[in-house]
């Protein structure tokens, strides 16, 4: 994706809570990150790791400890949400109970001031977009909860906000609607051009909708890049343990060129494998392995590891093999699941992996 | 998640049918005794002699009852306006503000009047207006009695107007205030409308507790300040005759569509 325009610049931005008796709580910890123009910027991590305070801070909802947060090259930390041309999707969406929807999705203009003909228009204008036109005159508490969520996104575009914040807007839905709305989503961002700022602790969600997310952890943003980097070149553990299932391996440095650096296994295998930018690995590493990118093998003379199998786990659309290494420890294969072809295995078969080219990656810890 | 047990059906339990009947009876037979004998025909206030409106008739032309009427009205509905208002600040000035060290103690002493006895209050009230005229000549008249009554009222009022605003969901306001509204628009908007019922029921409140207010009414009521309540009192001292039971009739009724309407009003809101 093109670099734009920065919508949203947090630079150095802390956040102490100070809580009763002399105990304080930082939430945020030195956090310096950039969202572009359009961008479905996503931010992820267990609770607690901060990601609602750095998008309450943005809203205005409380104040930076330290650090400036910048709305297209303007600080607007000091500023009050609601001189902030910035809207937010709530959690429990927050609709106001005693309006309509049209009155809830008309509110932002209304307090902008503009004209009343303008602002029908507009109101429609969203209800259309949202696909709710013959729900306008219902009452808040007369609809679905899908279609609540659905108020709660057309009040808050509605006034075409430069950028929008959405707060695990989808954790309230079941399965099945949240899958709907995660398509509904990236479908709105598209039509309105609007940059998104997303917040969930959900893996996949954040890996099916986001142009690039940043993975925080205890008030810090451990990485930040598109779904493919952050799962393919997790730069540290957290990173690669959060996101999806990974194999841990030991090894040591031998040397490192162009980004690529060349480590032995502790079972003597020489590989080459991914290292995190700006960062020269030396000595004792962890490298890292998704389980679909290697393959258990019968040829244990061309494989990166040997072993035994342990375990066979059936899943449907894929197969696990659990293979015991000879050197101690495990490793975990997947294989998609096809009607035709494909060797069959047997639980305490000697066998070999082999990781496809590149599959490796060496963590900053 | 823990299997729930079915809750306990108190209906079921032995005996309750009959505890219930009992309490409903002492509750309002009295009261439904009281107002079959408005209709009294007869003189004696314990004979029923046959149903007309004659006391009815009497109470309405009765010179006192209009006079006292007059001072309740005027009592009361300053007294539940004022407090009410003040009520409704207080509790948003002890909800809607970051926690301060004397905010514990702010509650205790809105609420002190509760715990007080009535008859405690009433002494002091009548010392501090003793006072007022006598060290200052200040004397205002009926007016003593609608303060005495707003001060007394502002606990009542406020209970409800509390509960109602720390019920209130404050992302709210939040939303408000990220859809552009000022804080000041936002209490219009969201947070007023949303209270309505609060506000409604610690009216409704106030004003039947200045209503039927008697121990500090008869301690702090100056001649020609008679209120419902002492005039009925008055009443009882004489030889009774069906009119007083036709006062508090009438007394009733506007207590129950008052209060009927309060609640009214506090149901279509939700």
């Amino acid at each position: 994706m093109a670099a734009g325009q920065s919508a949203i610049e947090a630079r150095g931005v802390t956040k102490i809570f100070q809580g009763a008796e002399q105990q304080s709580f930082k939430a945020l910890d030195n956090v310096s990150v950039t969202i572009r123009e359009n961008e479905f910027f996503t931010l992820l991590g267990p609770s607690g790791c901060g990601k609602t305070t750095l998008l309450r801070l943005i809203a205005g909802f409380d104040f930076p400890t330290e650090g400036e947060i910048l709305l297209y090259g303007r600080d607007i930390a000091p500023l009050p949400p609601f001189k902030r041309p910035v809207n937010t999707v709530f959690q429990n969406y927050a609709l106001f109970p005693h309006m309509t929807v049209g009155q809830n999705i008309g509110f932002g203009l209304e307090m902008l001031g503009k004209p009343r003909p303008a602002i029908e228009a507009r109101v429609a204008e969203m209800l259309r977009l949202v696909r709710m036109e013959e729900l306008r005159n219902r009452k808040t508490s007369q609809i679905s909860g899908g279609q609540q969520q659905r108020v709660a996104l057309a009040r808050a575009l509605a006034p075409q906000p430069k950028v929008l914040l959405l707060d695990e807007p989808l954790s309230a839905l079941d399965y099945k609607l949240r899958k709907d709305m995660q398509i509904e989503l990236k479908r709105l961002q598209h039509e309105t051009g609007i940059t998104f700022i997303f917040v969930t602790h959900d893996q996949e969600e954040a890996l099916t909708m986001s142009d690039r997310i940043a993975v925080m952890s205890k008030g810090k943003i451990l990485q930040v890049g598109s779904p493919h980097d952050i799962y393919d070149r997790p730069s540290e553990r957290f990173v690669a343990n959060f996101i999806g299932e990974t194999n841990f391996i030991e090894a040591t440095v031998s040397g490192t060129a162009n980004g690529q650096a060349s480590v032995r296994l502790s079972n003597g295998a020489a590989i080459s494998a991914g290292v995190p930018e700006g960062f020269t690995p030396s000595g004792k590493v962890t490298v890292v392995v998704r389980p679909e990118h290697a393959d258990i093998t019968g040829d244990r003379a061309r494989s990166t590891m040997t072993g035994s199998l342990s375990n066979i786990v059936y899943f449907g659309t894929d197969t696990h093999y659990h293979v015991k290494l000879d050197g101690g420890g495990e490793f975990v294969v997947r294989r998609q699941n096809s009607r035709v072809g494909g060797t069959t295995h047997e639980v305490g078969e000697a066998i070999g992996v082999a990781f496809e080219e590149g599959a490796a990656q060496v963590l900053r810890d | 998640m823990a299997k729930r047990r079915p809750p306990i059906d108190i209906k079921a339990q032995p005996g309750f049918r009959g505890a219930a009947y009992i309490c409903v009876i002492l509750l309002y037979i009295p009261i439904i005794m009281l107002m079959i004998l408005s209709l009294n025909s007869g003189e004696a206030v314990g004979k029923f002699q046959g149903v007309s409106l004659r006391w009815y008739a009497t109470a309405l032309q009765n010179k006192e009852f209009y006079s006292a009427a007059r001072n309740t009205i005027t009592i009361t509905v300053f007294a539940t306006i004022v407090s009410t208002i003040l009520a409704t600040l207080a509790a948003i000035g002890t909800t809607r503000v970051k926690p301060w060290r004397g905010l514990g103690a702010a509650f205790m002493v809105i609420n002190l009047p509760l715990m007080v006895p009535e008859i405690i209050t009433a002494v002091a009230t009548l010392s501090f207006f003793a006072l007022l005229a006598g060290a200052l000549g200040l004397n205002f008249g009926i007016g003593n009695l609608i303060l005495a009554h707003t001060v007394f009222c502002v606990p009542f009022a406020y209970m409800p107007i509390r509960a109602r605003l720390e019920d209130m969901d404050l992302t709210l306001e939040s939303a408000a205030a990220d859809l552009y509204a000022t804080p000041w628009n936002a209490f219009r908007r969201i947070t007023l409308p949303l209270l309505v019922p609060g506000i409604a029921s610690g009216g409704a409140l106030a004003f039947i507790t200045s209503f039927d207010d008697f121990t500090i009414t008869q301690l702090v009521a100056g001649p020609g300040q008679t209120t419902l309540p002492l005039f009925i009192w008055g009443q009882t001292r004489k030889p009774m005759t069906p009119e007083i039971n036709a006062i508090s009739t009438i007394l009733l009724l506007v207590s129950i569509v008052f209060v009927a309407s309060s609640f009214a009003i506090a149901r279509r809101r939700k």
